[in-house]
């Protein structure tokens, strides 16, 4: 039994402690905007925050936490795609099959925490995540706007 | 074009006439789970409350506008584009319009009105433009005979735009919602126009995706996330070498792990756990003993695969020609000059980002499967063959797909898998979900090649004789024998290098000729985002580097010398070249160009490359020009080159599947790589429709992309690699 806060809920779960936050998001709590896809830590589809920074939830064991650690999901980012990252996606379509993109905008969502106007290089330095459609131009463009409207103000982030 | 005139099919309006009242929504079929799955794709749930004013628009009292679409979403768009195509005729609102998939099935019971599932080869626009359009015309003459009828008055004197109808002598007006019932009871009619191009407000405009909101926040349902009430999860393990069989497996040792239901045999060559979680399922095949029998192919290995493509490059048996002018043997001995090179393409895997996985609920009635494909038509054939039953009792409900590139479209191996499962446990749905292992080492792989070419050039420079001789594996001889001509030849090993066609080649050579000596090692082939044209383009596009490069001449000037009779070709290479200064790189870069025509388009790239002190390679940028005819949404076609540019430049830098033992030695990212955002060169899109005929999107410039890049290396280096992925060069370029 391990108890974890999940989008600011605290939540009983009953699993063996080895099980990873991923299949404990995705089959006990049915959060599955978070995805599997290599396993290993290598692709970033799986990554939440845990206590704001981005983490590939597929090598996280569950008895590793405790419910101190405030996890997040793609699913609590925001209640109404308003996050700036949402809605820099929206508007620059970012997605396209659209299966890594949580990943991605969790991923983008801890940078911009930590740095709130990225420049390129930056950018480069922690979006590590797998695209297969190859949405990275789009991606790198949308987190400089959502870099924008963040700040409130019509310019762009710092090119590199 | 001008307007054209569409007869309608009387046999289309009787088989809608006896489904209409049935209960056409997806939902009535469905469990509820599922139901709200497809819930989340649109209005699907609830289309059945209003008839369908014919089988691809739906409109609802409120003026919501459903539009059927048969093709699949995998990220390329074709949800937007195809509504776009409908839209455009059926004059509604844009602002009004979601979509839905009809189910395989219904196609069926409805003898095939949505024609092809079939989302590959770059066809969803061009394949379906015709019957789309006349769809949405359709509907639109009978949402305005029914207006016309309510009040009274002529056709002929009322219009429509913007889902709203206008009696134009009187003013008066009603909306699509308020007549689609009405619309519904009437009889199609005889013919219909369709719009002149020069009056499109729809088609041809960088309308936004209408997929992307659920996809932002994680409510987008992948047939990975699928779940149903009592639904069980199962992973699988297959015969890691190709053609082998299971021989034993201990089911007493995970009998008694948390969460097993049950360990099966699928088929002869797989073993599955069945589980009440997936995470309990993949622990306990982990732990399973399983001995297998390696079949006839435990020997093979990527040096005996390359000996046999040596073979076939000087061989005279097995060959078959795609492609022949004049006399290249004579050409060849009487050129001032010949240049010869070899090149080697190697076995790659999709990789789609969610592994291969299906749902399955079996019965001795019925059987239903939910899942990713590009070919739901293909899906429902396998699940009724998996089923044991006849195929009107089975239907299969698409899910979006996490990626798909060639994967889901001809091979439903997990679907069979799911339903060999979901039938030792009858009644109960069972999701099958691949691990990222299995789906690296049960691929359907992009076949491998090599090529020799050899080239003659006259004591001006001109290239007088060619000939391209390529050795490897043809994919249509392992999974589309009826495809294969008479001789049993396979012309798609030809894309890019036919005589006329979708895949013509580009260039005038007076004397050529262009063979295939057929070599198919046991690795399976598939079709694989681009398909031939991958290998073909780098093949062409850096020999013809090569030889300029013998004729003394610059690569641009010397590719124009033998595109005169390609006009569209030279365009789009003309207008690379000029937006990207060819000859005048960006300080520290260095150029490289290719063109190519495939699936219908005409397509071209220059890249600018530098290669610093160490021998790494960095690509700064792609400037790329696409002429597909029409461009239904210029915006999509810009993440369409990007993305493919992506996946094609993945392929070049890291994509390559050894062979040790009869199985494929690459079992994740780790050393399977995909390319990143950090590797990402600036690309600039040029889209630029000449009008007149319909070309693909999704495949055609991932063939630019890797031979572009390859020519400027050799700008860079002095350099030729004909070997690849460059992650595999000595020294290492990535």
């Amino acid at each position: 039994m391990a108890k974890l806060k999940i989008n600011g809920k605290l939540v009983d779960i009953d699993v063996d402690g080895s099980t990873p936050l991923l299949w404990v998001l995705r089959e006990q709590l049915g959060l599955t905007g978070t995805k599997y896809s290599c396993g290993i830590g290598m692709c970033g589809a799986c990554a939440v925050h845990i206590d704001g920074e981005a983490v590939r939830s597929c090598i996280v064991p569950v008895s590793s936490l405790n419910p101190s650690q405030e996890v997040v999901t793609i699913e609590g980012l925001s209640a109404d795609n308003s996050h700036p990252l949402q809605q820099a996606w929206a508007e620059l379509d970012v997605p396209q099959c659209g299966y890594c993109q949580p990943g991605m905008i969790m991923t983008a969502a801890a940078l911009l925490k930590d740095n709130p106007n990225p420049s390129d290089a930056d950018i480069d330095a922690k979006v590590t995540n797998i695209c297969r459609c190859g949405t990275f131009n789009r991606v790198r463009r949308g987190i400089h706007r959502a870099a924008e409207i963040h700040s409130g103000t019509g310019k762009g982030g710092r090119k590199s | 074009m001008k307007k054209e005139r569409i007869n309608v099919s009387r046999r289309e309006f009787l088989i809608r006439s006896t489904t209409v009242g049935t209960g056409f929504a997806l939902g009535l079929y469905l469990p509820l789970g599922a139901r709200e799955v497809m819930a989340t794709e649109g209005a699907a749930a609830k289309a059945s409350e209003v008839p369908e004013v014919n089988a691809w628009v739906v409109i609802k009292p409120d003026d919501t506008v459903v539009i059927r679409i048969a093709r699949s979403e995998m990220g390329q768009g074709t949800l937007t584009g195809l509504a776009q195509l409908v839209a455009e005729e059926l004059e509604c609102d844009w602002s009004k319009v979601t979509t839905e998939y009809p189910t395989p099935g219904q196609n069926l019971a409805r003898d095939k009105v949505w024609r092809s599932f079939s989302t590959g080869g770059s066809q969803g626009i061009r394949g379906s433009h015709l019957y789309v359009r006349k769809g949405g015309a359709v509907a639109r003459h009978m949402l305005i005979e029914a207006a016309a009828e309510q009040w009274g008055v002529p056709m002929a004197e009322c219009q429509a735009a913007n889902s709203v109808i206008t009696h134009m002598p009187s003013g008066r007006t009603t909306t699509y919602g308020k007549v689609a019932a009405a619309a519904a009871e009437l009889f199609p009619p005889e013919q219909v126009e369709l719009k002149d191009p020069k009056d499109w407000k729809i088609i041809g405009k960088p309308v936004k995706r209408l997929d992307t909101v659920d996809k932002l926040n994680g409510k987008q349902i992948f047939g990975a996330d699928l779940t149903l009430p009592g639904m069980l999860n199962a992973a699988i393990k297959a015969c890691p070498v190709f053609g082998g069989k299971v021989k034993a497996f201990d089911a007493n040792k995970i009998n008694k792990m948390p969460g097993v239901r049950k360990v099966v045999r699928v088929e002869d060559d797989a073993v599955a756990v069945v589980a009440e979680t997936w995470w309990q399922a993949k622990t306990a095949l982990d732990a399973l003993p399983i001995t297998w029998d390696e079949g006839p192919n435990a020997k093979v290995s990527s040096a005996s695969i390359d000996r046999m493509l040596d073979e076939g490059l000087t061989s005279k048996d097995k060959v078959f020609v795609g492609n022949q002018i004049g006399d290249v043997n004579q050409a060849l001995k009487g050129a001032a000059k010949t240049v010869e090179a070899t090149y080697r393409y190697p076995y790659q895997n999709h990789a789609t980002m969610e592994p291969m996985n299906a749902t399955a609920r079996w019965t001795e009635d019925r059987c239903e499967v939910w899942c990713p494909t590009q070919n739901g038509e293909a899906a429902l054939e396998a699940a009724a063959e998996a089923a044991g039953l006849p195929i009107t009792k089975c239907d299969v409900y698409k899910i979006h797909l996490g990626g798909g590139f060639g994967r889901r479209g001809a091979f439903h191996d997990y679907v069979k898998q799911a339903v060999a499962i979901a039938k030792q446990l009858p009644g109960t749905p069972v999701k099958l979900l691949w691990t990222r292992e299995e789906d690296m080492t049960h691929g359907h792989y992009h076949p491998i090649t090599k090529c020799k070419l050899v080239g003659g050039l006259d004591d001006k420079g001109n290239l007088t004789g060619l000939h391209i001789r390529i050795s490897g594996q043809s994919i249509l001889a392992s999974v589309r024998p009826q495809w294969m001509e008479k001789n049993g030849a396979d012309m798609l090993t030809f894309q890019g290098l036919h005589a006329d066609g979708d895949h013509a080649i580009s260039y005038t050579v007076p004397n050529l000729l262009v063979d295939h000596a057929m070599r198919n090692p046991p690795v399976p082939p598939g079709f694989w985002r681009g398909v031939n044209i991958n290998q073909n383009a780098i093949y062409m596009e850096c020999f013809v580097d090569e030889l300029a490069h013998a004729a003394g001449r610059d690569p641009l000037a010397f590719r124009r010398t033998l595109m005169a009779n390609h006009p569209e070709s030279l365009a789009v290479l003309n207008a690379v070249a000029e937006k990207a200064g060819w000859g005048k790189p960006t300080k520290g870069t260095h150029q490289g160009l290719a063109v190519v025509k495939t699936f219908g388009s005409h397509v071209a790239a220059c890249a600018e490359v530098s290669v610093d002190d160490n021998g790494k390679l960095t690509i700064h940028r792609i400037v790329a020009a696409t002429d597909p005819g029409y461009a239904v949404n210029p915006q999509q076609i810009e993440a369409q080159v990007e993305g493919s540019f992506v996946y094609g430049l993945s392929a070049l830098l890291y994509g390559e599947c050894t062979i040790k033992g009869g199985a494929v030695e690459q079992t994740n990212f780790h050393n399977y790589p995909s390319m990143l955002i950090k590797e990402m060169p600036k690309v600039e899109v040029i889209v630029m429709p000449s009008g007149g005929f319909w070309g693909g999107i999704g495949e055609p410039t991932i063939a630019v992309a890797a031979p572009a890049v390859l020519n400027a290396i050799f700008a860079a280096t002095g350099k030729r690699i004909r070997q690849f992925p460059l992650k595999s060069t000595d020294p290492r370029l990535v």
